[in-house]
């Protein structure tokens, strides 16, 4: 028999997340790795700004909240300090892709063994709903009334693609939560990326391609519809770096 | 290291920090402070520690952060423009309550301002710089000897009262050398409870944030801190006084400064002026009640600063402006000549003000 | 009681700073009171440079030299700042073969040591900054020739400890120079 229960990773804490956001899933994928890895007493999360800031009363390893933007930084002076702990940045898109721009590719470019979970939903959801580094063309927010003009603002920045030439990055997925085969390969990845550090491979970064049905004006279920058509396709799925397999995207081709 | 050694003010901070058990330095190279670093990524990989070259004066503080989070002795080190970087690190930290050390050897501003030696940073270290309630142990080193033992007691101060010690230092203390001394070291260590060490299933997480969106928690937390603070004004200022016992004009300067106002105070004793200086060591905080008590029997103080005038407000806040307060000063990489602090006695000594 | 305050300027390169810390290690040795203060940042590398040196049986109060006791000029640049600045009596070192002018103060002692010439002569083109050190350590009675030797070895780094010898002819080649 098959008995539902909560990761031991997680607290008892009630999320605070909005109906159909897809950040309980991503947090339950993380507590499960660490549950099946066996290593909750020795993992040390930084949250982020953003929606979620409040991540440190969801895990129940050590947790540490960074300012906006500079988790990679952080999490680079607790592994520093103790490289046999397990050290884990949860980020979102304007806190890693736009302020934190910095701190993620030089973590990578150092190859800092650490696993970063790079939530994408394409806006900003704690400050209700601006636009994001990797805000759609056209997508419209609250900075972007109009739509995400690329002549005014420029382009969306896939991270993925931009780490995969980072020399020092080991391992670099992109992976989505908006149905059941999508979940399940998701848990794979970040188990993976926590598995790399354990083995002391180095920096690896996975990126969830996420929903806000808030901020984009829809219902859940329509936000999962809308990841699927519009966000996917800006933002293809599969692994971009695997320094240990020898794969580069680009230079071995598409990502797989 | 059993003997004096010749070695600069920069250098002799790094020694220090090794001697009182920091092992993990993180910086960014910014002139005149560069030594520090430099000795750090010499001296670190050989004793076990870390040194690591941050791609930022953010990136830096931030890791300090995480290092502070763990439950370590940490430091980076800048001089003024790279301290306004660090200055959202330093805010972060203090609302975390984590202890830290930060050197800045200051240069000459506002902007990119000069490299050469500068004071006027002070108001940014004494009075926050970065947002929020909070205050920093400001310590104010007046030789290469002082470098070395504030470096010590700024990481005891550090871990005692988990917030951060800043050696406020400048060009010219950095850059030059003095014969330091390291013996005499004593490393207190101090019990972190609150340490990110990992729970290792013994005990309910950790967690170490600034954040609190209960108004009256954030109120209470703050009210507490400020309650350490006041612990620490009673007990943890230091001064020196310097031909105090029967002085009728009172100078007040730390760091480079005061080195050139002693040569002003002799030149003015050899005149017949009896002056004297009251050198803070600890700018906060700030020590209040021997101004206080000076200003029932000096005529006047001086000031004597790198900056267009900021310790000044404090100086005329703590003797209630019971005396004239006047400014000595040169800013932009200048240093007010013993002469020019021999003029401004004489001012002072000039009317009957009383 | 006395204390010596010592500027030694010149070009980026011609060893100002290290003739500096000759000095403050000799002081040191003799248990004086000591500081040395270079000037710093991009004037170094090729500019002119400068190093204040205070040698006093009481605690030193400001490092900085701006009324040399001593002067040690090593080209005319510098010559030409501090000539001025230097305090009635005191010492002028300056090497004649870099500076062509005489100086113009009459109540100061000038020494002229074609320092440069004396040391590409000798076959160690670099040194001529202890050649003038030689000579102050002759000329200014607060110095004098003891611990010479300690000194030296104290700022010639163990790695180029091949240098002790010419540096100690260099110092003793100014030290005879008349």
């Amino acid at each position: 028999m098959i008995v539902f229960e909560k990761p031991k990773a997680l607290t008892d804490a009630p999320l605070h997340y909005c109906p159909g956001c897809t950040h309980g899933i991503i947090h339950r994928l993380v507590a499960e790795a660490i549950d099946s890895l066996g290593i909750e007493g020795i993992t040390v999360g930084v949250a982020p700004v953003g929606c979620a800031v409040f991540a440190y009363n969801y895990f129940s390893c050590d947790m540490v909240e960074a300012a906006h933007g500079r988790a990679p930084a952080v999490a680079t002076g607790l592994k520093r300090a103790e490289p046999e702990n397990i050290i884990f940045t949860y980020q979102g898109d304007g806190d890693l892709a736009s302020i934190g721009m910095a701190e993620t590719v030089h973590a990578a470019a150092r190859n800092e063994n650490i696993t970063i979970v790079f939530v994408n939903n394409a806006i900003y959801g704690m400050t209700g709903g601006q636009m994001a580094p990797t805000s759609l063309p056209g997508q419209v927010t609250q900075t972007s009334p109009y739509g995400r003009d690329t002549s005014v603002c420029g382009f969306p920045v896939r991270v993925c693609e931009m780490l995969s030439q980072v020399d020092g990055a080991e391992y670099i997925e992109r992976v989505a939560v908006n149905n059941v085969k999508n979940v399940k390969n998701a848990g794979r990845a970040i188990k993976k990326a926590f598995e790399n550090q354990i083995n002391k491979k180095g920096f690896s970064l996975i990126e969830v391609i996420s929903s806000c049905p808030t901020n984009w004006g829809l219902t859940p279920q329509k936000a999962l519809e809308w990841v699927e058509e519009k966000m996917i396709p800006y933002y293809p799925l599969g692994v971009y770096k695997d320094r240990s397999a020898g794969f580069v995207y680009g230079k071995e081709g598409a990502a797989r | 290291m059993a003997e004096k050694v010749l070695m600069k003010g920069n250098e002799a901070i790094a020694e220090a920090a090794i001697a009182a058990g920091c092992r993990h330095y993180y910086g960014y190279p910014i002139t005149p402070q560069t030594e520090i670093a430099a000795y750090m990524a010499k001296r670190m990989p050989k004793i076990g520690g870390v040194f690591l070259q941050a791609e930022s004066e953010i990136a830096a503080i931030n890791m300090v952060y995480g290092t502070a989070s763990a439950g370590y002795r940490v430091m980076t080190s800048s001089s003024s423009p790279g301290i306004s970087l660090k200055s959202e690190g330093l805010s972060y930290i203090a609302g975390s309550d984590l202890p830290s050390l930060v050197v800045n050897v200051q240069r000459g501003g506002p902007g990119l301002g000069s490299i050469q030696p500068g004071q006027s940073d002070y108001f940014q270290a004494t009075k926050g710089g970065g947002h929020g309630d909070y205050h920093m142990i400001v310590l104010a080193p007046a030789s290469v000897q002082e470098m070395a033992s504030l470096t010590v007691k700024g990481f005891d101060l550090a871990d005692k009262y988990r917030m951060t010690s800043m050696i406020l230092a400048d060009g010219t203390m950095g850059q030059m050398m003095e014969p330091v001394s390291f013996e005499h070291i004593e490393v207190k260590t101090y019990d972190k409870p609150w340490a990110l060490t990992g729970t290792r299933g013994k005990r309910k997480h950790n967690i170490i944030t600034s954040l609190s969106l209960v108004p009256k928690e954030l109120e209470e937390w703050n009210f507490s801190r400020y309650e350490r603070y006041r612990l620490i004004e009673e007990n943890e200022v230091m001064y020196e006084e310097f031909m105090m016992e029967d002085a009728e004009v009172c100078i007040v300067a730390f760091g480079i400064s005061a080195r050139v106002s002693q040569n002003a105070i002799r030149m003015a004793r050899a005149k017949g002026i009896r002056a004297g200086m009251i050198r803070p060591i600890t700018l906060w905080p700030f020590p209040k009640a021997p101004l206080a008590k000076a200003a029932d029997k000096v005529r006047a103080f001086i000031s004597v600063e790198l900056s267009m005038g900021q310790m000044i407000e404090d100086v005329e806040l703590a003797t209630r402006c019971k005396r004239p307060v006047l400014l000595c000063n040169r800013v932009g990489g200048m240093i007010p000549s013993p002469e020019s602090v021999l003029a401004k006695i004489e001012e002072a000594m000039g009317g009957d003000r009383t | 009681m006395s204390t010596t305050q010592i500027l030694i300027a010149g070009f980026g390169g011609q060893g100002v700073l290290f003739a500096g810390k000759f000095l403050a290690y000799k002081g040191m040795l003799e248990e004086k009171q000591i500081s040395w203060l270079p000037s710093y940042g991009p004037e170094m590398r090729g500019g002119t440079a400068n190093c204040s040196v205070i040698v006093s049986d009481t605690p030193v109060g400001s490092p900085i030299v701006t009324e040399p006791d001593v002067l040690v000029a090593m080209n005319l640049p510098s010559f030409d700042k501090y000539e001025n600045d230097t305090v009635k009596g005191g010492l002028i070192l300056v090497d004649s073969s870099l500076i062509e002018r005489k100086a113009v103060r009459e109540d100061v002692s000038v020494f002229y040591i074609p320092a440069t010439r004396m040391a590409q002569e000798a076959g160690f083109p670099t040194l001529a900054n202890m050649i003038l050190v030689g000579k102050l350590l002759r000329e200014c009675p607060e110095m004098g020739y003891e611990n010479t030797e300690a000194a030296l070895k104290k700022v010639v780094s163990a790695k180029h400890m091949d240098l002790f010898d010419l540096n100690l002819k260099a110092i003793d080649m100014g030290y005879r120079f008349a």
